[in-house]
């Protein structure tokens, strides 16, 4: 990876977050009346979310089996509301387990 | 003194970001990224899902208008959040004071400021910024230099964290919100079309989440439109804090959480209920977007708890 690049296109990224935040808090006084776009904003975060997680989540570690239990054990444990950091550190062991038990078994 | 009091009211949030902003760094470090590149990123950017993203599609030689796009979309929330914090603030706020609070402006600070009954001042939202800010950056070092000194099998299980946390924010709010079960499982379906159709996959996978994402959260305006703004109106202000409160810290943590403070995650939930401390505030239904928002990126912080991720 080069040095540079990196280098850049986290500014390119700071620059657009940036912008995405100042321009409204400096220029726009009024709220959004549009119900629907209010309803996408709204929506949009989990949208997007959920497709960056799935199915990549399954290919995010060095085995697919490792992965598949991993999510398994994060989806329960999120549906029994755990806490977010709950969650990643179970799956992480989860993964972490499993990725064992396939090197030595 | 509304620094000072900025920077307590901050400390929750700060614990938040250390833990999330030190899985972001472990991460990084497991791509193939040297240890100061997170630690640029967290100290330029400030956001979570957003460093997150942009982060994979760099590893990922992705295409700079991907690039772009992409950031577009994950932080388009934040434009809505300017504008309900931008009546919030005191008129006083110069325009340098302004783009000063913008680079703050994440999810859990603008949670913070606008549970403020009185206007929030440049001073009270810096003093928000500083601590959490501190905390980000330093969670990002500790996880980049811890990256480096891990075993490949551990990194290799750090890989699923991040993955973990989304998990964490997207799917218990299903439980209690129809509309976002439809824009999860849409998105979850769109998603898998992308990703193993012939044709369809080989675009890439920056271009499929944006296009997935944005379709999902149509799905769920047509069918589930948000309430109307007096939905909203405050029906309960014992969430709220006054700014004569200013001297009287001990309930302020708990006061960041919805009752439930055993979960994190009920932070989450889709605002439509108007269960959480934010819909106190009659403010008006943007506010709502930041338990959304919460999504995007963090969750809020609660305090006594070992959960208080956030991203």
């Amino acid at each position: 990876m080069a040095v540079f690049e990196v280098v850049w296109k986290i500014l390119l990224m700071a620059l657009i977050t940036y912008l995405c935040r100042v321009l409204t808090l400096v220029l726009v006084r009024k709220k959004i009346k549009s119900r629907f776009f209010r309803s996408l904003l709204e929506y949009l975060p989990y949208g997007v979310l959920t497709a960056m997680v799935f199915p990549a989540v399954l290919y995010s570690t060095s085995s697919f089996y490792s992965a598949l239990v991993g999510m398994i054990v994060a989806i329960i444990l999120s549906l029994f509301k755990r806490g977010l950091l709950t969650v990643a550190l179970s799956a992480t062991a989860a993964v972490f387990i499993v990725e064992l038990i396939i090197r030595f078994a | 003194m509304r620094y000072k009091q900025g920077c307590k009211d901050g400390i929750p949030i700060m614990l938040g970001y250390l833990t999330v902003s030190f899985t972001f760094g472990v991460s990084c470090v497991a791509k193939g990224f040297k240890w100061w590149m997170p630690v640029f990123c967290s100290l330029t950017n400030f956001t979570g899902t957003g460093q997150f993203a942009g982060m994979d599609l760099i590893a990922a030689a992705g295409s700079v208008l991907e690039l772009i796009a992409t950031m577009l979309v994950i932080n388009a929330r934040y434009s809505l959040m300017a504008i309900s914090l931008s009546q919030k603030l005191s008129p006083k706020t110069t325009l340098g004071q302004r783009l000063l609070i913008a680079f703050g402006l994440t999810d859990e600070n603008y949670a913070v400021a606008m549970r403020r009954q009185c206007e929030v001042t440049f001073d009270y939202y810096l003093g928000v910024m500083t601590t959490s800010f501190s905390g980000w950056v330093l969670g990002t070092l500790l996880g980049a230099l811890a990256g480096g000194i891990l075993p490949d099998i551990l990194l290799s299980a750090f890989g699923i964290a991040l993955y973990g946390m989304f998990i964490a924010i997207v799917i218990p709010p299903c439980r209690s919100s129809k509309a976002v079960a439809t824009v999860v499982l849409s998105a979850i379906a769109l998603s898998c079309l992308f990703y193993y159709t012939p044709y369809l996959k080989n675009l890439s996978s920056g271009w499929a989440v944006i296009i997935c994402g944005i379709s999902s959260a149509v799905i769920g305006a047509i069918f589930f439109p948000v309430k109307d703004d007096e939905n909203n109106a405050g029906d309960d202000n014992s969430n709220t804090e006054s700014c004569d409160a200013e001297s009287d810290n001990k309930n302020k943590g708990a006061n960041l959480s919805s009752d439930d403070a055993e979960n994190t995650c009920e932070n989450t939930d889709i605002p439509a209920e108007n269960q959480t401390y934010l819909n106190a505030e009659n403010t008006q239904n943007t506010c709502e977007n930041t338990q959304n928002t919460a999504i995007g990126t963090k969750a809020i912080p609660t305090e006594g708890d070992d959960n208080n991720g956030s991203l």
